[in-house]
């Protein structure tokens, strides 16, 4: 189906209905062992959504190899024949972006499994993009030593995909995000070429491309191999709950704890909405007359805990807290952030489905997105709930929903569309840590104009001229922001909402 | 009046139409650093100022042309910092010659590097665009990660016209200790005391010195100098002397001979190669006087697992590349990123590596 040179990256969609399974099959069952090749409907089904599960598409086919070479003869294969891939890790991400491709292979990478080595020396990890981010901090552990970023997911998600989407946790605001924790990344380009991105020193020579690939959302290669760093476990962590009469109050709280000087290793919020979920799920012991609370962590040695508590406290009180707890052993601590951990199952529990979004504002943003987000659940007719990374501004409302009752999952959509639209507007991004995936390729067209989504297709096409990997994911097509302009009313009105929304 | 981003932007496609490649230049601080800087000079020092500071958002955002000292005196007022603590290497050094650089101080190793804590870019590409990537915020995956992939790209991929850093607050307290011991025990208990939860902020070893500062809350500083024992240093003392790291006034960096920088994995042993060394970062970063041919320095770089920059030269050092060659693949690829963001080639040409 050779490439389109004529017409400039990522200005239309590529057609691919023309993919010929029947040649991929034979060129896949010379690479791969037949277990390792799914061909059959109830085979493929597994792989229909991600973590996201409002959008499925069935695979042409499914790629299980369990080494790189396989990987190499896979994607040369795919690049001949013109065949999309989707590269998958565990499945949780939560916009769509390991979502298979109608005309394409998912090539799941879960046999690579193995952790090759845990230097304690050196403090790295070499794992394989299979490994689960929490079996990286277990298998530290002996030595002191874990693996910091923590997405709620971790024991499911993989490396793999945290690479791709950059993802962060609950401590990212004092350890960073996937990006600061990264030595190495290896991959294989669609041409079936071994990129060695990065090294076991602190930088190397050349443009920055680890930083590039980390969060790109498997749109440039396939990652093969990770280095992560390992940092030493703090000596203590305490947990600091703090209770609010007013969400106001809490979001400028957050403010004013960074105002202080302090960058504590954790600082959550969660409203009422929110709390009151959680509590019938975990107790975790949660004021349910608060109408927020932050969840504010101190760690290190037990002496420079006791005097950052204080400090806490201190700036918590006149900020307005209401009542304030401090854990008092590492249970407690536990259970103060387990409701925070199942926000999400807790939703689940609330209501059929519900949709998670992902916006960042600045901090002193919070409280006003909040009350906004108040409005939209009347106009909606929608309740959601609110949970978030509050010290870094990234939002996550779960938007509660029954996919089954006609016209919900619309509604839903808009209403979230509006919430990432005002995110923008406020100064903030649409997705802070999710990805843009499928879901929020539209929302791309408000973040970015035309002159950064060509700059970002023709930095796709560095790696992938032909667009083959994750096609239709992260980047839109020119074409289509321009569709989504003209039937985008500004204030988040959507013009024809009957019409299917491509 | 008009705005200086457009003012920068005009004369980029005032450069376009004439097919006139451009040097990118603020005060000219990091001329050395690299290959021969060529074309003809744009100087980005028109457009400065802080557009934006809160200090509860961790944030500044700052155009090129400003005064990284201006910056760091601006963060210094609300006890903040640029926790990369970035070399200037001249009194006028830039925002943006600092981002373009990439270039980290000290801190590095427990703080991160210059990239860790940018987190959008206004860019100038090579079409005359004005182009925003990133943001202000901290977490932002929208769209690929171009506001760090032109950190350290030395101006060959476009003008940085404005960036937002992260910012942190300025560590309530220091402390300076000094050991006396061997190289291979500075590498050795460098690497012992990185995997414990110390509050290690910047290390140094010369000559039998070992030089460890300590940052953070007074409990933990207190409680790590009597961990770690060794001799204190007066305050005073200690910032000079981690000023002379930084900005390579130390007297280890006088003298002709060329100067690498040796990027190394922090376990690494010592390096055998002649001339004298100075050891950061952990064991990370290994600045070498030497005389000794590239070919040997380069060789022992690579042997250890990273690489060697050829720092600072006289003119005459022969044709000996700044930086370590890149293999065939990735080469290929910091081509086709070239040609995706100047793809007539106007800025720094040749800066980084032949062909960029
Ligand atoms: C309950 C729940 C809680 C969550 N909490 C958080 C959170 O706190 N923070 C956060 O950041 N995220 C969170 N997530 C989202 C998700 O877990 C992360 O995005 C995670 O990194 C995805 O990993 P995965 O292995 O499941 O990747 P997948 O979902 O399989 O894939 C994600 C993306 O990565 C690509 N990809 C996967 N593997 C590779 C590879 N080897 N090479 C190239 N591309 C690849 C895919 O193509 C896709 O685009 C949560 C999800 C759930 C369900």
């Amino acid at each position: 189906m050779g490439a389109i040179d004529t017409v400039e990256p990522g200005a239309v969609e590529r057609d691919f209905s023309r993919v010929d399974r029947v040649a991929l099959i034979a060129e896949l069952r010379s690479i791969l062992p037949p277990a390792a090749l799914l061909v059959d409907h109830e085979d493929l089904k597994p792989y229909e959504c991600d973590g996201l599960a409002a959008y499925r598409e069935m695979p042409l086919l499914v790629a299980l190899p369990d080494d790189e070479t396989q990987v190499v003869a896979i994607l040369k294969a795919c690049r001949r024949l013109g065949v999309p891939v989707v590269a998958r890790g565990a499945g949780t991400g939560l916009s769509g972006g390991a979502m298979p491709h109608k005309f394409g292979l998912l090539l799941s990478l879960a046999k690579f499994k193995r952790i090759i080595k845990v230097d304690p020396v050196a403090r790295l990890a070499v794992v394989q993009p299979g490994v689960r981010n929490l079996a990286i901090s277990e298998a530290a552990s002996p030595y002191g030593l874990y693996y910091a970023p923590d997405p709620s997911s971790q024991i499911a998600c993989t490396i793999g995909g945290n690479v791709a989407e950059n993802s962060g946790g609950v401590h990212c605001l004092k350890y960073g995000l996937t990006v600061h924790n990264l030595l190495r990344v290896r991959g294989v380009t669609i041409d079936g070429e071994i990129v060695e991105i990065g090294n076991h020193a602190l930088d190397a020579p050349g443009y920055d491309l680890l930083a590039l690939i980390t969060g790109s959302e498997g749109m440039l290669a396939v990652t093969t191999e990770v280095t992560v760093k390992l940092v030493p476990k703090p000596q203590l962590a305490v947990c600091l709950l703090a209770a609010f009469d007013d969400v106001a109050k809490a979001g400028n709280a957050v403010a004013d704890v960074i105002a202080a000087g302090i960058i504590p290793a954790g600082l959550e919020m969660m409203d009422q909405g929110a709390t009151v979920a959680v509590e019938e799920y975990v107790r975790a012991g949660y004021p349910l007359d608060a109408k927020a609370i932050l969840l504010c962590e101190a760690d290190g040695t037990p002496d420079e805990v006791a005097e950052e508590v204080e400090r806490m406290k201190a700036v918590l009180g006149r900020s307005g807290a209401t009542e304030m707890r401090v854990s008092r052993s590492e249970a407690e601590r536990l259970r103060f952030w387990s409701g925070r951990k199942a926000a999400f199952p807790a939703a689940g529990r609330l209501s059929p489905d519900y949709y998670c979004y992902d916006g960042t504002v600045p901090r002193k943003r919070i409280a006003g997105l909040l009350e906004a987000i108040a409005e939209l659940e009347k106009k909606y007719g929608l309740r959601c709930i609110n949970v978030f990374h509050a010290g870094d501004g990234n939002m996550h409302p779960l938007i509660l929903f029954d996919a089954n009752v006609k016209g919900e999952l619309a509604r839903v959509e808009a209403f979230g569309a509006e919430i990432l639209e005002m995110s923008v507007a406020l100064g903030g991004t649409i997705t802070g840590e999710h990805g843009v995936g499928f879901e929020k390729i539209n929302q791309m067209c408000t973040q970015f104009r035309t002159a950064e989504i060509r700059a970002f297709h023709r930095i796709k096409a560095a790696f992938d001229p032909d667009g083959l990997l994750n096609p239709g994911k992260a980047i839109p097509t020119l074409n289509r922001c321009a569709e989504y302009g003209r039937m985008h009313v500004s204030g988040g009105q959507v013009a024809h909402p009957e019409l299917p929304r491509f | 009046m008009s705005n200086p981003i457009s003012i920068l932007q005009d004369q980029v496609r005032a450069a376009l139409a004439s097919d006139t490649p451009l040097r990118l230049r603020g005060s000219g601080s990091k001329d050395f650093y690299g290959e021969v800087p060529r074309g003809s000079v744009l100087d980005t020092r028109g457009c400065a100022g802080v557009v934006d500071y809160e200090p509860t958002e961790l944030v500044i955002t700052a155009r090129c042309g400003t005064r990284l000292a201006d910056l760091e005196a601006v963060l210094a007022e609300r006890g903040q910092m640029l926790a990369c603590e970035p070399p200037h290497f001249g009194p006028d050094a830039t925002v943006g010659g600092c981002v373009a650089a990439g270039l980290s101080g000290p801190r590095r190793a427990a703080a991160g590097s210059v990239r860790d804590f940018v987190l959008g870019v206004k860019l100038i590409d090579g079409n005359a665009e004005v182009m925003n990537f990133g943001g202000q915020v901290m977490k932002n995956v929208a769209g690929y990660d171009v506001s760090r992939l032109v950190c350290g790209s030395l101006g060959t991929l476009g003008l940085i016209a404005e960036v937002s850093l992260k910012v942190l607050p300025l560590p309530v307290e220091e402390a300076t200790l000094l050991f006396r011991v061997s190289e291979a025990q500075a590498l050795e208990r460098l690497n012992q005391w990185g995997g414990q939860p110390l509050p290690i902020s910047a290390s140094a070893f010369y000559n039998g010195d070992l030089g460890v500062r300590l940052s953070g809350a007074g409990a933990a500083v207190r409680a790590a100098r009597e961990r770690l024992g060794g001799e204190s240093i007066a305050p005073d003392a200690a910032r000079t002397f981690w000023l002379g790291v930084r900005e390579q006034t130390d007297p280890f960096f006088a003298g002709d001979e060329p100067l690498w920088r040796l990027s190394v994995p922090s376990i690494a042993l010592p390096l055998d190669l002649p001339g004298r060394q100075l050891i950061e970062w952990g064991g990370a970063l290994r600045w070498l006087k030497s005389t000794a041919p590239a070919a040997q320095v380069r060789d022992a770089a690579i042997r250890a697992g990273g690489h060697a920059t050829l720092f600072r030269a006289a003119a005459g050092v022969g044709n000996v590349p700044v930086f370590n060659t890149l293999d065939a693949t990735t080469m290929a690829i910091h081509r086709r990123l070239k040609q995706a963001l100047d793809p007539k080639g106007i800025f720094n040409p040749g800066r980084m590596y032949p062909g960029l």
